[in-house]
């Protein structure tokens, strides 16, 4: 079992989160009692077997067996199947507003739910950018009826332009605990020097999408054998690299904490290695995609394929799945990003980059990592849920907590089919995959959303 | 490039049905090369005939698709299908709706339902033409040039030139679709230039030793796999060679910071007449058009005997009725 995971600082908790939590909406009807039966229980505090009793949407017991539940109990079968507290996802495009015809908060959070996240983190770069307390509060709105909690990432800069500090405390004071410019980094020094100052008071976390966008400017794959053979302009990893060791020279000048999004090179996993262990306040998170696949899947120039940060060399993925296994990465975030069929279907130049992940990321996870469960859900779950601040995400499964949990059979193979993804959008680079570890069931705030691998709504 | 054999072939999909598209010229290999310049041979005769024309396509549609400008290679292509007896249509962006928010996608689909057998596409997108081939049904797909990627028909025509212009020449050692020791340099732009790809990818399947000369900032930035060398310095290179082979300066390199000046290029890197003179008697000059004289290279040796750029104009005619042919061709006899 990994240590136990760094706590939000308690003084982030003072504020509500800026999540639609189920308890505080009182427009569902009641949630009924949920009796999650014959599972291993995995959390922070470690791994037994046991059930849990759900009532009102909080966990009223776990770790027994329960042989006899009240009357109208909804029992959901959790045998050869591990329970867990419910995935987090530091980094999803819900695409709404702005951009529906790819997703919406809705399907999102359906495509979320299957993949057993109970709560996720819509990145701002929306249209309009979530740039201010009243898109902060738009997005909050829709996501109340949504199938996982929806907590909001706003932006650093105004319109994600990197010209002027967005209203930080505004957007914080509604909860808000992530501030990203995501989309393309802060290229302003002194300008992110000033945020992460600014930041210092307000207890949130600026995360930054590293990208020199000089260096980087008309890449569209990474750049290196196969982008020169492809005769595709490339973006070296040293575009992200600079960005990485700008952002550390930052943290130690003003000791705010940084979260590094999607890192996806050899030398960042390297340099954040080196900063953690000089004390630097960092954290990071690296995609499934960026951990298995290479610059070598955009052969054929299928625009599944077209990502940024781009799919990077062998070497740079087995870099990344070091940094996950010796803690240098603190979390799988998928960078869930939908396109439209139409969108995708360009040349692989004006081809938009972004892929989806929130129905693969499990499965992609368990099957490429060669680590135990506890520590891939660690990698999903409580520790993504620590960054984002999420106090009703990635507890311990005891009772008196909200019920927010997934049911994950880690044994079942399954085949990644595009047409049968909850998502609007059907950009994933797994189609035809075999993965193996699929979601069974997913509750949130005691509401059973996921049933038998199945939407209930 | 060597290192495509240890990697999924760019040209064959799997899960692409097995189909006839020229989208590498690296697909056909050096036998393929070689029966492409073979057929070429019967349609040079052709060319010289009266009436330069055969029924070998009749009946057949080809398509040239040409989301970009070129007006010398699509009237390349479509000469050599009208000699074939082919109909043609042509398609060009600016008269399309491309620019109308159709995606690539239902052109591509829109064109293939009015029932066409061939289509040459033409993008200033690298990797269009396998993307079109994947959404074809039955079309067959020939690369009339993809972005910095390639321009498999050029790289044909540039290899029948050199083999049959090298043909009886004392040094040439092997058969007549053969580059065996054959000494070439490409000189110039090689990173943004598809010719440059397909080039190495012909020269070095028919066995020529291949040697690219440009300034670091105009080679791609990784030759890992490529069977070439390298030189940054053409005067060496120059004394050495068979065939000295220019590529054409696009003056928006100089906006990019990749090169200081076009002056500063045409003095180390351009064929001046000086520097012409370092070239063995009977080396070839080649260039694949159109030609920025007096930067790449002088007026004056683009004009020169040795200078075979208009042949290779000439030749494309030819090779392309080839292409056509062995991708759609009927079996009709070619002296029909
Ligand atoms: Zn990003």
């Amino acid at each position: 079992m990994p240590p136990e995971p760094s706590r939000p600082d308690p003084a982030l908790r003072r504020q509500r989160p800026a999540t639609t939590s189920r308890q505080h909406t009182g427009v569902r009807r009641r949630p009924p009692t949920v009796l999650i039966h014959g599972g291993t229980l995995v959390d922070p505090t470690g791994t037994r077997p046991g059930d849990v009793l759900i009532q009102d949407g909080v966990i009223v017991s776990a770790g027994n067996r329960v042989e006899s539940a009240p009357a109208g109990t909804v029992v959901l079968d959790a045998g050869g199947c591990v329970v867990a507290p419910g995935l987090v996802d530091l980094h999803t495009h819900l695409r709404e507003p702005g951009r529906e015809e790819a997703e919406t908060v809705e399907t999102g959070s359906r495509a979320a739910a299957l993949g057993g996240y109970t709560a996720v983190v819509a990145m701002p770069n929306t249209e309009p950018a979530i740039d201010s307390a009243a898109v902060v509060r738009q997005v909050l709105e829709l996501g109340r009826d949504a199938l996982c909690d929806v907590a909001v990432a706003g932006s650093i800069t105004v319109g994600r332009e990197g010209t002027r500090l967005a209203p930080l405390a505004e957007m914080a004071a509604l909860g808000v605990k992530l501030f990203t410019d995501d989309g393309s980094g802060v290229q302003d020094a002194r300008l992110m020097r000033r945020a992460l100052e600014y930041a210092s008071s307000l207890g949130v976390t600026l995360a930054q999408h590293c990208e020199d966008s000089s260096l980087a400017a008309g890449g569209h794959m990474h750049e290196g054998e196969w982008s020169s053979r492809l005769g595709i302009p490339g973006q070296p990893a040293e575009a992200e690299e600079l960005m990485v060791m700008r952002d550390l020279a930052l943290c130690r000048l003003t000791g705010t904490p940084v979260h590094f999004l999607h890192l996806s090179t050899a030398r960042s996993v390297a340099m954040v290695r080196g900063a953690k262990a000089s004390g630097l306040p960092v954290t990071a998170e690296a995609t499934p995609h960026h951990l298995c696949l290479t610059d070598a899947c955009v052969a054929g120039y299928d625009t599944v394929f077209k990502v940024n940060p781009p799919l990077r060399s062998a070497e740079d993925a087995a870099a990344i799945r070091a940094g996950l296994a010796d803690g240098t990465i603190d979390a799988i975030a998928t960078d869930h990003a939908p396109h439209a069929k139409e969108a995708k279907e360009a040349p692989f130049d004006q081809a938009p980059p972004g892929m989806i992940g929130l129905e693969t990321a499990l499965g992609v996870a368990l099957s490429e990592l060669d680590l135990p469960i506890e520590r891939v859900v660690a990698l999903l779950s409580w520790k993504p849920a620590a960054i984002a601040g999420l106090a009703e995400h990635g507890r311990p499964i005891t009772a008196g907590i909200p019920a927010n949990l997934c049911v994950i059979d880690p044994e079942m193979e399954w085949t990644v089919d595009p047409a049968r993804m909850a998502s609007r959008s059907r950009n994933t680079p797994f189609a035809g995959r075999t993965l193996r570890g699929r979601v069974r069931h997913t509750v949130l705030a005691g509401e059973p959303v996921v049933v038998n691998g199945q939407a209930q709504r | 490039m060597k290192a495509a054999t240890d990697l999924p072939p760019v040209g064959r999909h799997a899960g692409q049905p097995a189909r006839r598209h020229l989208l590498s010229v690296a697909d056909l290999g050096a036998d393929g090369i070689e029966e492409v310049l073979r057929v070429t041979d019967s349609f040079v005769e052709v060319s010289g005939r009266a009436i330069p024309k055969v029924p070998a396509l009749r009946g057949k549609t080809v398509v040239s698709l040409f989301f970009e400008d070129s007006t010398r290679t699509r009237l390349s292509f479509e000469t050599a299908a009208r000699r074939l007896s082919a109909d043609v249509m042509t398609f060009s962006a600016a008269s399309s709706s491309v620019n109308k928010g159709e995606s690539l996608r239902d052109t591509v689909e829109t064109i293939e339902a009015m029932g066409i057998d061939g289509v040459v596409v033409r993008h200033a997108g690298s990797g269009v033409p396998w993307q079109v081939a994947r959404w074809l049904r039955q079309a067959a797909v020939i690369n009339g040039g993809d972005g910095w990627h390639e321009h498999p028909t050029q790289a044909l025509l540039d290899c029948y030139t050199i083999t049959r212009m090298l043909a009886g020449a004392p040094a040439h050692e092997g058969g007549p679709g053969s580059l065996a020791g054959v000494r070439i340099a490409i000189v110039g732009d090689i990173r943004h230039s598809r010719v440059a790809r397909s080039d190495v990818l012909a020269f070095s399947a028919l066995g020529a030793h291949v040697t690219l000369v440009a300034p670091p900032t105009l080679l791609p930035p990784s030759l890992a796999g490529w069977p070439v060398e390298v030189s940054h310095d053409l005067d060496a290179v120059l004394p050495t060679l068979d065939v000295v082979y220019l590529l054409r300066l696009q003056q928006e390199r100089m906006r990019e910071a990749l090169l200081p000046s076009l002056r500063e290029y045409t003095a180390t890197y351009g064929l001046t007449s000086t520097r012409a003179r370092l070239l063995p008697d009977d080396a070839l000059i080649m260039h694949p058009g159109p030609v920025n004289r007096g930067v790449e290279i002088a007026a004056e040796v683009a004009d020169q005997p040795s200078s075979v750029i208009t042949r290779q104009v000439a030749n494309g005619v030819a090779v392309r009725m080839a292409v056509l042919y062995l991708l759609l061709g009927s079996g009709v006899d070619l002296a029909a």
